[in-house]
């Protein structure tokens, strides 16, 4: 209860320096700094939605990047066909997602455990493969796309600083959905499953359906975060969705903190950031980032789930 | 009336024949206890009527419906309710959310996404409410998992009551509490007895013989008595399966 | 037609095979240790690499197969000791992040020493040619001893599983764990030994296969994923499961593939009929995948899930 107000301080804080981060870009007159910083924006929106289900629901998928997919190639597949408008990309991405989140999660969750992280590993390298042999879109190699999303039928996005604001809007928005959710009726039955399902089947919910429906928005959310990608690459491709890539997300739900939203925007944005500083040390950072990992889980002290594990 | 009727119910673990065609009648308003030495299948049993462990065979009518098949949370909602013989709650959650999750179950849907659940009023006065009637409602805004053993009994007690149900399941409620919380619950029991069925599995005989309408005695899965208190006390295939001396002391 | 298909059924077992070598270790140490591995699939790649340099640098592409084994075995032993080890009792999110850093590291680690360009072994003489299966249908030499030396393997690990007293153990193990622990079974050696076994059967998968796939760093990935799916088809924990997944995944990757758009074009216009074709062949696993365990939650042989 106490920790509300915290929270809430906390969480202005983040969002107040994303939102004078473009007026330091200008000042230290680095153009760079938004287009990384955009990325972090779309990767805490993936991070966010994917907490959601492995920080509260304890539902570990390992295929969370099939969403960012679905969000990229909703952009280009529209695009291609004259729609530019960006609440239609949104909204096409949503649909695709929840249809994909549906009935894979309907399957993924008649399992647990390993078998669970498996299937959705599984399922995403599926949907790796369909875009791979879209020809019509690049393949292998995707495609670019010829401008950005619109907004009123106004290329406004074109605008790195415009691009990035609405990555933040979206952010915020989705954010104050997560938290909401959370500690709604339905967050709260979500997470006495994750607690203990026996418990909650014994006092009349039947879990499936609720962790299928929080598995379902998280993929959607997700798909925003596609969308955002997709508009900061202008390029969409397979790799979007390489099973690395969810591995990654897992990341950084971890590096913040698990089951505490902001710790997973946090996270994205500590994974990224590392991320970009160990590729300027060496071209092989990825044996860096992978040994931290390792050192990480094995030796804080209760691994690093409990490493960062909310102190109630 | 009956309101639950059991009829050839089976299950085997293996080779081993936990419940072994099983026969049980309970009426409506009463409260059976089940007796039984270790390992007799008693919480099989109970699992077997809740919907959590699936049965090989038989019927189970609860209130005239066949439940066979059904899944324990729509058991539930039919009215059946169980508690743990092992403490199971939500250890993260706080005991009032514990108890207000049992509440909520039964009151509205939650496929709500929005408004914060912890200000319904309703759900925390009615949780409130039942930690009140066990007597750990000065408990309620602690952590569950923090809670002592005879406390986290009660609120074991008190999440299965907060269902509201017509036909109460208790494994062993009093199964490691101190005397002072043991009387505290077979008073609530007792006060139960007025507006609920009740089956309950008890090691101990004192609060069983004090408590109970009827009584069966489930020996290797099978029931081989049932009867009043006094009746019980004094069938001779029970003495020698089962209570031997301590039916002598208790009379 | 048919000689088509038979050459496609033939590449479908010895694919299949190739996956039941590295599903083989993963599944039991998915059942024994209930671990999720993420690395099982570098371990792959790294035999082949392995197999690579030990080739050239013995001239024999038999004497650098046969150093991989011992090398992948060793591989399989310091992971173990190193990292595995402390993972057992822990979530499987912290199993599958400190897998996960493997990978990285690994998959980079091999770009580092061999580069990313693709790699490739000479076959040895002796296995270079074809032999004749019916009438002017070939098949290469390599293939079929690939076949054999999988099934040799399988029957080898049956035997091991079925009449030693540590396959008994195993057997336990995969569907009981608290059983082998009963038995006063030192279980950090049983660990380790089933460990550095499965590194080495997966090692030398990549080994048998550097000669007629390109050895390059994204060959451990793919494969990994598809040994998942394979154990989740068999069912975690069995071997008999993993081999049966094997095939079939083997079979209907391959065949669904050739296969696919022809008979595809018995409803649909050709162009359409290639297209679907092209797009479902390698999702077909996954479907197969997503019925078997809408019917069977826990695979085909799995006990529990
Ligand atoms: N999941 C299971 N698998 C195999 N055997 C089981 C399982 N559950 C219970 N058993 C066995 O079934 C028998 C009955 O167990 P049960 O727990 O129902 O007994 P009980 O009467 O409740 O005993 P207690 O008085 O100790 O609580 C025991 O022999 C037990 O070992
Ligand atoms: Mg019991």
């Amino acid at each position: 209860m106490r920790l509300i107000p915290n929270r809430a301080w906390a969480a202005t804080l983040l969002f107040t320096a994303f939102a004078l981060l473009p007026l330091i870009a200008v000042w230290l007159d680095d153009i760079y700094l938004i287009v990384i910083a955009t990325r972090i924006l779309a990767y805490a929106i993936a991070a966010l939605a994917l907490d959601l289900i492995l920080g509260y629901g304890g539902m570990v998928s390992f295929g969370h990047a099939a969403y960012l997919g679905i969000g990229a190639y909703s952009v280009a597949i529209l695009s291609r066909a004259g729609i530019t408008d960006l609440g239609l990309h949104l909204l096409a991405a949503i649909c695709a997602a929840a249809v994909f989140a549906l009935v894979t999660g309907a399957i993924s969750l008649r399992t647990r455990g390993i078998y669970f992280i498996m299937i959705t590993l599984a399922f995403a390298q599926m949907a790796y493969f369909f875009f791979v042999s879209l020809s019509a879109y690049g393949g292998d190699d995707g495609v670019t796309l010829a401008a950005r999303s619109t907004v009123f039928g106004q290329p406004l996005l074109e605008s790195d600083t415009a691009l990035y604001y609405t990555g933040l809007a979206l952010l915020v928005g989705l954010y104050l959905l997560a938290v909401a959710i959370t500690r709604s009726r339905f967050g709260r039955v979500l997470t006495g499953t994750r607690e203990n399902p026996v418990r909650m089947q014994a006092i009349g919910f039947s879990p499936f359906r609720y962790q299928l429906t929080a598995f379902v928005i998280s993929g959607c959310m997700a798909s925003v975060a596609g969308v955002m990608l997709a508009n900061q690459t202008s390029f969409v491709s397979p790799a979007f969705m390489d099973w690395h890539r969810s591995g990654e997300l897992v990341v950084m739900v971890v590096f913040g903190g698990i089951g505490n939203l902001l710790g997973a925007i946090a996270g994205a944005t500590i994974a990224l950031l590392l991320e970009e500083w160990l590729a300027i040390l060496t071209e092989h950072w990825q044996i860096l980032f992978g040994l931290i990992l390792v050192l990480v889980v094995l030796y804080s002290r209760d691994g690093l789930t409990g490493f960062f594990r909310r102190r109630l | 009336m009956s309101l639950l009727e059991v009829r050839n119910l089976r299950k085997s673990y293996g080779a081993l024949k936990v419940t072994d065609d099983l026969d049980l009648t309970v009426d409506e308003g009463e409260l059976h206890a089940i007796i039984g030495p270790n390992g007799a299948g008693k919480t099989t049993l109970i699992s077997q009527l809740a919907g959590q462990a699936g049965s090989d065979g038989g019927s189970v009518r609860f209130a005239g419906t066949e439940m066979m098949g059904m899944p324990m949370h729509r058991r539930v909602r039919a009215g059946m309710s169980r508690s743990f013989q092992i403490t199971s709650i939500l250890p993260g959650f706080s005991v009032l959310e514990n108890v207000a999750a049992a509440v909520q179950a039964r009151s509205g849907s939650s496929f709500r996404f929005f408004a914060p659940v912890s200000k319904e009023q309703a759900l925390n006065d009615a949780a409130l409410a039942v930690l009140a009637r066990v007597g750990i409602a000065d408990r309620a805004f602690f952590r569950a998992g923090s809670l002592s053993h005879g406390e986290k009994r009660q609120l074991e007690l008190a999440i299965a009551l907060a269902t509201r149900p017509r036909l109460l399941l208790l494994d062993e409620p009093l199964a490691g509490t101190s005397g002072q919380e043991a009387d505290r619950l077979v008073e609530v029991m007792r006060g139960l007895k007025r507006d609920v069925t009740l089956v309950l599995i008890e090691h101990d005989m004192d609060a069983v013989f004090a408590l109970a309408d009827r009584i069966s005695v489930l020996v290797y899965g099978r029931i081989i008595a049932t009867g009043r208190p006094e009746q019980i006390r004094d069938d001779a295939r029970v003495r020698t399966a089962y209570l031997g001396e301590e039916a002598g002391e208790g009379s | 037609m048919t000689s088509l298909f038979l050459i496609q059924f033939l590449n479908g077992v010895q694919f299949g095979i190739l996956l039941f070598l590295i599903a083989a270790g993963l599944t039991l140490v998915f059942g024994i240790m209930d671990f999720v591995n993420l690395a099982h699939g570098v371990i792959y790649m790294v035999g082949a690499y392995l197999a690579v340099t030990f080739s050239q640098l013995t001239g024999s592409y038999g004497l650098g197969l046969l150093l991989t084994l011992p090398a992948t075995l060793l591989v399989g032993l310091v992971l173990e000791l190193l990292v595995f080890r402390k993972l057992y009792d822990r979530p499987h999110l912290d199993q599958v992040l400190a897998t996960f850093g493997l990978v990285m590291i690994i998959s980079e680690g091999v770009e580092v020493i061999w580069g990313s360009a693709p790699l490739s072994v000479r076959m040895p003489e002796l296995l270079s040619g074809s032999v004749p299966l019916i009438g002017p249908l070939r098949y290469p030499v390599f293939r079929l001893v690939v076949i054999g030396a999988g099934l040799a393997t399988a029957v080898a690990l049956w035997l091991i599983i079925t009449r030693t007293r540590i396959g008994m153990r195993l057997r336990a193990g995969a569907t009981n764990r608290a059983m082998v622990s009963a038995l006063g079974v030192d279980i950090r050696s049983l660990f380790t030994i089933i460990f550095a076994f499965g590194a080495m059967l997966a090692g030398f998968a990549g080994a048998m296969v550097a000669p007629i796939l390109t050895v390059d760093p994204g060959m451990g990935e793919s494969v990994l994923i598809l040994a998942f799916v394979v154990i989740v088809i068999g069912g975690i924990g069995s071997v008999k499961g993993a081999f049966a997944g094997a095939l079939l995944v083997g079979l209907v990757d391959t065949m669904g593939r050739s296969f696919g758009p022809i008979i595809l074009r018995s409803f649909l216009d050709p162009s359409a009929a290639g297209q679907t074709g092209r797009v479902l062949a390698p999702m077909l696993v996954y479907i197969l995948m997503a019925v078997i365990l809408s019917v069977r939650p826990a695979g085909l042989f799995g006990a529990r899930s």
